[in-house]
């Protein structure tokens, strides 16, 4: 593959924003367009994940159709689509286009809009999806009709058990857990667009509301409203924009067990396993070459996760590795969701990794840049049966 | 393994079809199935039209045992469907073959009385003519 991300762009990122997610898209997607020293008429490709999806509200932004439309797009290839390597599938899919020539300059998007949504009194869990309903019982069917009935509703639900075995394989504990979600804190207190910025001490996770166990409330992500794009180009385009790109090293996209929440071989790593293990068979890098990792945190327990997967300590160790605190600071041996990940940044879900990984590389994260001009970033996406990994690596421009 | 349990919590119910109606029916007479290869043995969860591990197409619903250990466990908090609550989602694991699980709930006991490694029976909580696969503590011994 031979691709590199020329542009980075976001829409405004807050709780109940009351805009539609059309309306962010384009200022995320022209924003990134300019970045990446572009207009519309370059744009030839077009991605996005999750595209039209009917459930849960506010969670899949518009379709490529709507986009393309807004923009006016002439486009050679686009797709939009939920199954493959989590979020970063979409990213994956315009790298391999531009790879093969499909197109030249890829817009990618991912927009939510689930706080405006849970706001206007709609739950975040579709109760009634699933098809086949009627006479006012929710039923539901597909994979989800071997968890939801039984009462398991959220993602919570499902990865509260993987954290529990691990717990019971490993011995992690909760306060190791809550390293995440503070080090998020301390790193969001430094992003002027992360929703939770206020500082967090251990007592004030521990004091939180249980919400499945062992997940408090800051072991959960923070529903918000907003638009990332990126722009994925050919490589030549690097020397044609302002700023340093960032090429695409590898990408992790295996699943190698079951395609299950809860028949997958091993509960404690699930799929990020697969995934991590592929990034590395196609790269000549390690994981010590890796100067700061951007890794999913949707819950607290999946950054310990990818850790893990990625290399970055052994297996089942992600818990000492984090205890102290220092390991993944801003100023530690391996920065960690240095704009305050998911927890405290909010939940746009998968992208904002993309976009501070990107940040990072070209020396403009501000007050939470990493020291020393990092010169390769990991980002890592999903839990469960979906798992999506990234290498990148800083390529100077003009 | 023919006790049903009385109190009947809000559940969304299963969208039934000709692929899983056999699970969702099987408590009527009090026995768990899953669907079993005739050719090798394997079982098969979710239920699929044929057998992963030697290819074979006679697949049938088999009963198991219904006992089954905790492999692990959430003690649920949060209000999503208007119970407050808390209460028990277990993952089970049952004997017959490493791997085979099913999500479900633990009644029978506090929520917190949950454990990992817990041996569980199955038992079955009626909705109309679906039958949910619950479980509640087994003697330690059994």
């Amino acid at each position: 593959m031979d691709a590199v991300i020329s542009g980075i762009g976001q829409s405004a990122v807050g709780r109940r924003l009351f805009r539609s997610g059309l309306d962010l898209t384009i200022d995320a997607a022209l924003d990134a367009i300019a970045d990446a020293g572009l207009t519309t008429d370059d744009i030839d490709g077009l991605a996005t994940y999750p595209g039209s999806y009917p459930m849960p509200p506010g969670f899949s932004g518009p379709g490529t159709p709507d986009v393309q439309d807004a923009l006016r797009l002439r486009l050679n290839w686009h797709r939009g689509g939920i199954e493959g390597a989590a979020q970063l599938s979409a990213l994956v899919d315009a790298v391999l286009a531009v790879s093969a020539g499909l197109a030249r300059h890829v817009l990618v998007y991912r927009t939510v809009t689930e706080s405006s949504a849970q706001a206007a009194g709609r739950e975040g869990i579709g109760l009634s999806g699933g098809g086949g309903g009627g006479g006012g019982v929710p039923k539901m069917g597909g994979s989800l009709q071997w968890s939801i009935p039984f009462r398991a509703y959220s993602a919570a639900n499902w990865l509260a058990m993987n954290c529990r075995r691990h717990m019971h394989e490993f011995g992690t504990t909760t306060e190791q857990l809550a390293q995440i979600s503070i080090n998020g804190r301390r790193n969001a207190g430094l992003n002027p667009k992360a929703v939770y910025r206020d500082p967090m001490t251990l007592d004030d996770y521990l004091a939180a509301r249980m919400i499945t166990t062992p997940f408090r409330l800051y072991d959960c992500d923070a529903p918000v409203d907003g638009s990332t794009a990126v722009i994925v180009s050919a490589p030549e385009h690097a020397s044609a924009v302002d700023h340093p790109v960032a090429r695409v090293e590898s990408v992790g996209t295996a699943l190698r067990g079951r395609p299950s929440w809860d028949q997958f071989d091993d509960m404690t790593t699930m799929a990020a396993r697969d995934a991590g293990a592929m990034l590395w068979e196609r790269t000549t890098l390690t994981p010590a070459d890796v100067d700061v990792a951007e890794l999913y945190d949707g819950f607290s327990f999946l950054t310990m996760v990818w850790l893990e997967a990625l290399g970055f300590c052994g297996r089942g160790e992600s818990g000492p590795y984090v205890e102290d605190g220092t390991s993944l600071a801003l100023d530690g041996p391996l920065p960690v969701n240095t704009h305050g990940g998911q927890l405290s940044a909010g939940r746009l879900h998968g992208y904002g990794f993309v976009h501070e990984a990107v940040l990072q590389l070209r020396g403009e994260a501000g007050a939470r840049q990493v020291a020393g001009r990092p010169e390769v970033a990991a980002v890592a996406n999903g839990g469960g049966p979906v798992a999506g990994a990234l290498l990148l690596v800083r390529e100077d421009g003009r | 393994m023919t006790a049903t349990v009385g109190e009947t919590p809000f559940r969304v119910l299963p969208v039934v079809d000709d692929d899983n109606r056999f699970f969702w029916t099987s408590g009527e007479d009090g026995l768990l199935r899953f669907l079993r290869c005739d050719g090798c043995g394997y079982w098969l969860h979710p239920p699929s039209p044929r057998c992963p591990e030697c290819g074979g197409r006679r697949v049938a619903p088999q009963p198991v045992s219904g006992r089954g250990t905790i492999w692990s466990y959430t003690v649920n908090h949060h209000s999503w469907d208007g119970s407050t609550e808390p209460y028990a989602i277990v993952l089970v694991e049952f004997p017959e073959q490493h791997g085979l699980r099913l999500t479900t709930n633990l009644v029978g006991c506090p929520a917190d009385a949950v454990h990992i490694d817990m041996p569980v029976r199955v038992v079955f909580e009626a909705h109309g003519s679906i039958w949910f696969p619950v479980v509640e503590p087994a003697a330690e011994e059994v």
